[in-house]
This record gives C-alpha cells, structure tokens and sequence, in this order.
C-alpha cells in the first residue's frame, strides 16, 4: 500500500490494484481481472441501488482495468450517471471515463452531451473546466457539432474566470482541429486576438495557442496579432529573471510563453510596420546576446528553456529569411552548439543549420562547418544524431563540395546504420548528377553506390545511370570500361550486373580493341554471372547477347549455342523462353542490314522521362494528367543543367521491361517480333505505363514565367522538379472562380507537414481585390500520391499582382520551401461580349481619352498562325468579333472584367503584319490599369 | 503534442493521454513499438528521435520514462521542460513522487496531467495555478466524504 494515499483514495481500489501487482503471471492477473470484471457487473447489474460513492470506485476500477490493456465493454451508463452527481469527485471520475472510454452509442452521447450542457451552464468554474476538459479530451466530430458554438461564447463573456477562459480557448483550439468547418468564425475572433493582451499569462499562452491555428485559416482576420505579439514578446525579454514571479523557469522568463509567441510570429510575413520590426529585430538580437551570457544556474533546465527560445528565434528568423545579419548571427551561434557537450544541442543545431543552409545569406556561413559536420557523421554515437548530420551535409553541398561530401557520404556507407543507408544511396545518387562536372566521376560514383550499398540502390538509380551514359558520348568508354572492371569482382551485386549487362550491350564495342576486354572475353564475365541472377536480370542479359551478336559477328555461334541450350530454349520462365526463341531466331534469319538496324544502338532518351510521373499518372485524379499537353515547353535540353537532379527517371526501354522511348529508331515495319523483341510482356512490371505522350518528356519549366502560360489556358502543369508536381484545373464564371490545384508527390517516400498556403504579394494585401479561400491539406503526402486542393477565388475589384502560393514540405529531414505564382490574373474575369459594327466602333469611340488606351508593339516570337492567334484570344476571355475591322487581317474582340466592385469593359484589337512579323496591340478599357495590365499580359502571348 | 506516455524500464504502461483520434487496436500498436525503440536508447542518447511522421521527446526519471510524440514544427526543448515540469507538478503534489504513487493514484496523475495540458498544448505553466486546481478539486473530495471503516470499502459490511 503507498504511503500517500492523497484526498482519501478510494481503499477498495487501492487493494484491488495491490492484488493485481501480486499477481505472478499473466495468466493469474487475467484470472483476478475477470473476477473482479464478474464482480462489477453483478453490482451494476443488482437490485440494490449503488451510491454514488461505490459507482465511483466501480467505475475507477474499470478503467484501471481498461488501461492495463484490456477491453472493457460495460460501465458507460454508470459513468454517465456520475456526470450528473453534485459531488465533485463523481463528477470528475464520470468525465474521466468517458474521455477514456469513448463511445458512439447515440443515446449515451445525448446524455453526456445534456451533462456537458449542464455543466456548462452551471456558472461553477471547477465544473465548467471539468466540461470544457471532456469536449476536449473526446475532441469528436460528435462533440464539435454539439459545442461548437457555445465554447467561443464561453471564452469571451465578459464575467468568465481566468481558468474557465484558459479551458474553453484550448477547447475550443482542440475542436477546430477535428473539425475547422463547424466552429464559426465571428465577432469574437477579434476579441481573442486581445486576449494576448491579457493580464493573466496562463490565458494569453492558452490564446496564443487558439490563434497560432486560427490565423492559419484567416490570416487576414488576425493581422492584428502580430504588433501585439511582438510587444507582449518584448515585455518577455527585456524583462528580469524574477519579475514574472511564478511563470519564470530556472531564472528563464515565460519560456513558453516566448516559443509560442515566436512560433506564431512564424505564421506571418516580417511585419510591415517599421516599428514593430524595429522591436521584433530588437527581441531577436536580446535573445541571441543572451545565449552568450553565463548561465544564471548550472542546472540544464535552466539551458533548456533558455535555448528552446533560442531555436525558435532561429526559426523565426530563417523563416523571414530577409536580415542577413541575423541569419549570420544564428549560423555561429548554432556552430557553436555543433560542437556542445550536449548530445540534444548538437541534435537541434543539426537539424537547425539545414533549413539554414537553404538561404542564400547564410548558405556560404554554414559551409564553413563542413569539417565538423563530416565530423559528426563519423563519430556521432548516436544513429539519429548521425542522420542529422548526412541530412546537413546534403543540404549544405553545392560545386564547390560535392566531391568531398559525395565521397564522405560514400565512406559513410559502409558502415552506416540499415535504416538509413537506402536514404543516404539517394542522396548520394542525387548530389552526384547535380553537381558532376566530369562524367566519369558521376559513374564512378554510381558503380561504388551499387558495389557498397547495392540492395539499397532503386532501380531509378541505376536506371539513371544507364539514361546518362546513353546521352552523353563522351562518357561511353569509360563507363564501358569500368563496368568491366566492375564485373570482375568474384562477386557482384544483381544491380551491377544489369548496369554491366546493358551498357556492355551498348558500348562493349569501345573497348574491345583491348585483347582483355575482348567481345569473347566481355561475353563470358556477363555469362557467368547469367546463372546467378534473377529472371528480370536474366532477360536482360538475353538482350544484352543479342545485342552482341550485332556488335561482334564473332560471338554469334557461342550465342547461338547459349540461346538454343535447353536451359534457355526451354526455360520454365515464359519470358525468358520467348526472348530465347526470338532472338536466337532474328539471329539466323534476319541479314545483317536487317539485325543492324533492328539492333542500333539506342538513341538518345528523351530528358526527363521519369518512370514515377508515369506512375503519378496513372494514379491520378482527374485533370493533371489530361491537360498536361497543353503544357509544352521546351526544357533546359542539358542533362544536369544546374537546375534540377532527376535521380528518379527511369529507362523506358531495353530488358527493363519497359517500352521504347518515343523517338526510338527501330522501324515499325519489321512486324510483330520486333515489338515482342522489345516491347513490354506481361510478366514484366506491369506497374509501368508507357511514357509515350509527349507531355512527360519536358517536365521542367522555367518557373519566372509559368503564369505567363496559364493566361489563355485554364490547366496544366504549374510546377514541376524531381520531388514534386502541381497540376492545376480551373474555372471561372464572372467574378468567380474555382481552381484546383494537384500535388503529385514523385519520390517514394512520404512528404510531411505538407503546407501549402496563399500569400498575397503588395496591394494584394489589402484584400480589397482578390479573396482567395482555401481548404487545408493533410499534411502527409505518402510516395506516390497525389493530393488536390481547392482554392475559391472571387475578384473585388481589379487588380495586377499576382498571388503566390508557397509549399513547404519535410522530404527526407531537409525542409523544401517553394513559392510560385498562381496563374490567377485579370483576363480570367472576361465576360465575352458579342456586339455588331457599329457598337463597336461607337464604343471604341466613347473611350479615346488617352490615358484609357494602351497599345504595344512587338516581334512575334511564336509562328503567325491565325487559327492559333484566335485560340489564344479566345482563351484570353474575349469575344471575337467577325467583320468588325475593315481589314480581314486583324482581330477584334470586346468583353467585360467582372469584378465584385465594378465591371469594366473592354475592347481590343490585335493588327498582325506578317511581313515584319510583328504585332500592334491595342487595348482601351475605362480604366487606365486595366488597360495597361491587360495589354502586357497578352502581349506576351503572341 | 500527439500523445504522452509513460512507461516503466520492464515496459509497463503507466499513462497514456491521446490528442489525436486512433482506434485503440492502432493505440496499442503504436505504444508497443515505440516502447521498444525507446527502451533500446542508450543512456547519452539524445532526448529526440523521428519515428514515423512524429518527433518522440523522452525522458527518464528514476524507473519511469516519460515520452511525448510532437509534430515536426514543434520545439523539442521546450517539450523537454515540459516533461520536467509535469515531473515537478508530481512531485510537489505526491511529495517526492515514485512510480508507485502514480500506479496507486492514476487517476490523480491523470487529473494533473489535465491541469496542465489541454488538448496537446500547454493551459498553464505556472506551478501555483496547477497545483492550486489540484487542491481545490481535493479539499471538495474532503468535504465530500467522511472516511469509512475498512469492512465498508471492502464491500463486507
């Protein structure tokens, strides 16, 4: 029995829990459970009535029983019943169960919610909290449609306690996140904004918290918050160790209070205002000084809170990412925790220097701590601790470093921990192509990958490499040479054969002047690993002999012999079977001409061509996949063009299994046995679509001008590199609109607190002109997926900015910020509006003031196709009139931009002359920047 | 904050509070398995670990581990402290408190732990005011009930 048995427990308990500790096996434990199980229900069930005392032990005891670990299927309608006891122990006991032991019974849920109810009304504090506390520990759909309504009146009421204030924000911070639709947002959200000016800390650090979530929704309709944050942060800091009396920890001012303060800063842009920004940098600097102030206690709760600030000042401050001293200040200040005794701050300073890494003013302060970071990855005793420092490392690599990170991490390899080297082969993978210089090293690069850490290189990777040594001439030789070398090893690994086997398959001719490496030669190393290797390898193989055959005349009878062998010619395995009839067929039958042609070399693949788009697309919903043509663009054509890695593209053709690529040269004509030759068979992964439209093949575009795509076309792609892709479908009727964007997560692995929100760029932020309202998304998005969002737009007025959309995602450690423009602008508001000759030119007439005209001339950079020339201006928004202009040449169109505020029409006409190839446009609206923004947007689309 | 536990070294469960909805077959799973990543640390191991989409915040005093699942934009100190704090609330509460106080009294552990924390995040930090809730909500119980003899509380009399 323990010595301190607080309030009077309850002694029935207390022996039953001893006797459950008695217990010397599970089997007795479960014996005494049922017993006692027996006992209960024989009480509950009795005649005689229980007092409320003895529910309350009964029903405590059931949910001991319950937290032991088992399941307990009675006892709810007793606990229901102490809800409504005036005894505040019953009470508490009844709400504890329920929120253990939640139950979809309807009709308990209506009692419980009349208890609530009452409770809550009951203008008691201890029993409003105890209500409060069950809303928020069920925190059901249930529970948010019953209260929703009533806990933002609770929180504001002018007479509510502090702590019933404290508990109906948390509350009602805890409905929002189950269901933010059903709690309504009104008058009192500008009244919780204040709360963070209250007297009491306990209610602004529960506000604070409400609002951090809240504003996420509506930033707009907490704007407010930020001066006041900053303030009440200022107080904080400047303050002394002892003025806030109980809310000081280890001589550390509110600490909580400060983390979530900054965090909340977080959910907005740097404040305009320049005071306020004034008092923030301030704030910011005081709690960077004081990092490097001697400790007010030795004790490490001291440190804790102290640098738990610390950090989310850094957050802070790499999330604004605009004071470059700043940013400097927090990269020393976090190398100075690389190097901490503490194993959790070297930890959090890992972690911290990777978002680092990705400005622009810190990325160069963070390489200087390259060596102590290899460091860490090196003698890190801890995997996790070890994880973040290859996470850094990845992040901090650029051309200057690659080779001494690329070959750190490759050493790494060897002896690093299972769970991470799949992901350190990526990296590698990745670092490796983006920052190669010279391409031997890239393929030295990959062939160590795979010697050292094979089972954890994915086929992307090594189908990559096999795409860049196809493209890349200068490459082919030495790569043909080195896979040779590779291959001698006694054993190699299935993934080094098949790279082996199809790259001598191609290039094994470059190096067969060498009597060691000669076709013979080349042909038994890749046979005598054929045995060893599993079915899909071993169909490459058979392709890489057939190949040989063309290549070296004088291995085509050992060929013929391996071919017609019963093992080959008869395999149980269809495929193989089949490729082993048809080669060794094309190999006697077709003559050289034929065989040559059928058997060239591969051509080029197209860039780009990732396997896991054409994965996406099957998958996907509707819209992104179909419009994707629209897309077109030509791509930077250079593999490793600095922009973007794609270590996840994947061959298309070959014994992979997979189709040819578009361009591929082997003539349709020579029949059927050719597309059995090389096309895919059934049994081999059948996962993979064929890539062929050509839409897939130019995924990158340039990102300054993707809106400038979108002005004449509604959908397609927005955003692609080698993680992510965003396809967009939108329409628009009036001065409404309905966009839906699609993100298609690319790798395989799963992206997470997938964010992506809408900002508005200057005067877009009075909102005043444009309202978009978007839905979260669920923050995980697995390897794969696809997941859509809706964005309702509706135009007040006209405007010509355009609104951004930043994602930012977790992928693999490395937080990934992005931030495009969404391809919203004026013209989708056109109204087309069809009028005769002579209103025309009566209108055209009404607006000759100058400053309502705006005209451009300008080269055409596109073909001057008139059926084109229309698409785009119907796309635009207008009406195209016919027999307007006397000049049949030209097109004139009128419409009307539909705002909330005002509409305004507009008349324009395009004159081409195809001489000169060039365009006069001219565009005469009632309003002057409508007729400028106009004019410029489809200037550019001609 | 997704959810706390806390545990003993043999891998007894002595406290589980969910903020986030999972059935209890998914509970279970996630209990046992993080019981055993954690279990397996080593002593100068860092405080934070990933596992699945979740940072883990652990701690151990004495016997118990105390383990909190955050999200990834959470502050991992300050969950650190946060732990310590709860630890202290117990500690002035039960009077130098042990794993068997908190076995004993559960659901005082729980109550507490309610003051303290609502819905995943912080209600109030100051000690006083938790403590305070703690001891009204006690001197109600006393008022309450006048003690009975033991026959009564074993159901004999």
């Amino acid at each position: 029995m323990p010595a301190v048995s607080k309030g009077d427990g309850m002694r029935g308990l207390a022996v039953f829990i001893s006797d459950i500790r008695n217990c010397k096996s599970k089997e007795a434990e479960i014996k005494r459970i049922n017993k006692e199980l027996a006992n209960i229900r024989s009480k509950f069930k009795g005649d005689k009535a229980l007092d409320g005392y003895s529910k309350k032990k009964y029903v405590c005891k059931l949910l001991f029983i319950f937290l032991l670990g088992h399941d307990i299927d009675f006892g709810h309608m007793e606990a229901v019943n102490l809800l409504s006891s005036n005894k505040y122990t019953e009470k508490q006991i009844g709400y504890l169960f329920i929120s253990v032991l939640v139950n979809s019974n309807s009709e308990l849920i209506r009692l419980i919610n009349n208890a609530i109810k009452n409770d809550l009304a009951s203008r008691n504090p201890t029993f409003m909290c105890l209500a409060l506390h069950c809303i928020a520990n069920v925190g059901s759909r249930e529970m948010a449609e019953a209260f929703a309504s009533e806990v933002p009146r609770v929180l504001v009421a002018g007479d509510t306690m502090d702590s019933v204030k404290q508990s109906a924000a948390l509350c009602l911070l805890r409905l929002y996140k189950t269901s933010p639709d059903l709690v309504p947002m009104g008058e009192w959200t500008s009244r919780v904004v204040h709360l963070l000016n209250d007297q009491h800390m306990g209610v602004v650090t529960a506000a604070v918290s409400l609002i951090t979530c809240l504003c996420k929704k509506n930033p707009d309709d907490f704007k407010t918050c930020v001066s006041l944050a900053v303030s009440r942060l200022s107080r904080i800091v400047s303050s002394a160790s002892t003025d806030l009396q109980d809310y000081t920890y280890y001589f550390v001012p509110a600490p909580w209070l400060s983390v979530k303060l900054l965090r909340l800063l977080q959910c907005y842009p740097p404040p305009e205002d320049a005071a306020v920004k004034g008092r923030l940098v301030e704030c910011l600097e005081t709690i960077l000084n004081k990092a490097q102030e001697p400790p007010k206690s030795k004790k490490v709760q001291h440190s804790n809170a102290k640098n738990a600030i610390l950090f989310e000042a850094i957050s802070l401050i790499i999330h604004y990412d605009s004071e470059p001293n700043l940013l400097v200040r927090a990269c020393n200040q976090l190398g100075q925790f690389l190097q901490h005794r503490e194993t959790n701050l070297r930890y959090l300073a890992l972690e911290s220097m990777c978002t680092l890494a990705s400005s622009e003013f810190s990325h160069e302060a963070v390489k200087t701590h390259i060596e102590t970071v290899i460091n860490a990855l090196k003698t890190e005793r801890d995997v996790s601790v070890r994880q973040r420092a290859a996470d850094l490392l990845y992040a901090m690599c650029d051309r200057t470093n690659a080779k001494q990170i690329v070959s750190e991490m490759l050493s790494y390899l060897e002896t690093a921990d299972y769970s991470i080297r799949e992901e350190i082969v990526l990296k590698v993978a990745i670092l490796a192509e983006k920052y190669a210089v010279d391409y031997s090293w890239y393929v030295d690069t990959i062939l160590n990958l795979i010697r050292i850490a094979g089972d954890y290189v994915s086929e992307e990777v090594w189908y990559r490499v096999i795409q860049i040594v196809i493209n890349r001439d200068d490459v082919q030789g030495y790569a043909a040479k080195t896979v040779f070398e590779a291959l001698q090893a006694p054993a190699c690994h299935e993934n080094m054969v098949k790279v082996g086997g199809y790259i001598l398959g191609e290039f094994g001719n470059l190096i067969a002047g060498d009597p060691r490496s000669s076709p013979l030669v080349q042909f038994n190393l890749l046979h005598s690993k054929f045995h060893l290797c599993s079915v899909a390898t071993r169909a490459l193989l058979l392709s890489a002999y057939i190949k040989f055959i063309n290549l070296f005349p004088e291995t085509k009878a050992t060929i013929q012999d391996v071919l017609r062998s019963d093992s080959q010619i008869r395999n149980a395995d269809v495929e193989l079977q089949q490729r082993a009839v048809e080669y060794l067929k094309l190999s006697s039958i077709a003559s050289t001409d034929v065989l040559a042609t059928v058997l060239e070399e591969m051509p080029p693949f197209p860039e780009r061509e990732s396997s896991i788009l054409a994965k996406l697309k099957k998958k996907k919903g509707p819209g992104a996949g179909s419009e994707l043509d629209e897309g077109k663009k030509e791509s930077g054509a250079e593999l490793n063009g600095g922009v973007e890695p794609t270590a996840s593209t994947a061959l298309t053709c070959w014994g992979s299994g997979l189709p040819p690529p578009t361009s591929s040269t082997v003539p349709t004509s020579t029949g059927n046995l050719l597309v059995d030759v090389f096309s895919d068979s059934a049994s081999a992964a059948p996962g993979l679509a064929p890539a062929t439209e050509d839409n897939f093949l130019r995924s990158f575009f340039p990102l300054g001008d993707t809106v400038s795509l979108f002005v004449c076309k509604n959908n397609g792609v927005l955003f692609e590199n080698q993680l992510l892709q965003i396809g967009v479908k939108s329409e628009f009727r009036q001065n409404l609109g309905r966009m839906y964007l699609f993100y298609g997560n690319k790798t395989s692995v799963q992206f997470q607190s997938f964010t992506p929100t809408v900002t508005y760029p200057g005067e877009l932020q009075t909102g005043t002109q444009l309202n978009i309202q978007t839905k979260a998304v669920d923050p995980l998005v697995e390897g794969g997926a696809q997941v859509q969002q809706v964005l309702n737009i509706e135009c007040l007025s006209d405007f010509t900015l355009t609104p951004l959309l930043n994602i930012k995602f977790r992928y693999g450690g490395a937080l990934q910020n992005i931030t495009l423009k969404l391809p919203i602008t004026l013209n989708k508001f056109f109204q087309a509006t069809e009028m005769l000759s002579q209103d025309f030119f009566q209108r055209w007439k009404q607006l000759s003031q100058p400053q309502q005209e705006a005209q451009k001339i300008f080269k055409a950079n596109h073909p001057m196709d008139s059926e084109v020339t229309k698409a785009k201006l119907l796309g635009f928004g207008c009406a195209l009139l016919d027999k307007v202009d006397p000049n049949p040449e030209n097109y004139v169109g009128a419409g009307i931009i539909q705002t909330k505020s005002l509409q305004v029409g507009c008349l324009l006409r395009l004159e081409p002359n195809a001489q000169a190839q060039m365009y006069r446009l001219t565009l005469r609206t009632s309003r002057e920047p409508v007729s400028r923004h106009l004019c410029g947007l489809l200037a550019e689309q001609f | 904050m997704r959810f706390m536990l806390l545990f003993s070294r043999q891998g007894k469960l002595r406290l589980q509070k969910w903020y986030l909805a999972t059935s209890d077959k998914e509970k279970k799973k996630m209990v046992r398995e993080l019981m055993q990543v954690v279990l397996a640390r080593k002593p100068k191991m860092c405080s934070f670990l990933e596992w699945r989409d979740l940072k883990v915040v652990y701690k151990r005093y004495a016997s118990l581990y105390f383990c909190c699942a955050i999200e990834g934009q959470d502050n991992e100190l300050i969950t650190l402290e946060l732990i310590h704090r709860y630890v202290e609330l117990l500690d002035k509460y039960f009077g130098s408190v042990c794993e068997l106080d908190i076995i004993f009294n559960f659901e005082k552990a729980y109550f507490i732990l309610d003051e303290f924390l609502m819905g995943g995040e912080i209600q109030d930090t100051s000690k006083k005011s938790v403590l305070k809730a703690i001891e009204q909500a006690d001197l109600l119980q006393e008022e309450d009930e006048s003690p009975r003899s033991v026959l009564e509380e074993m159901g004999l009399a």
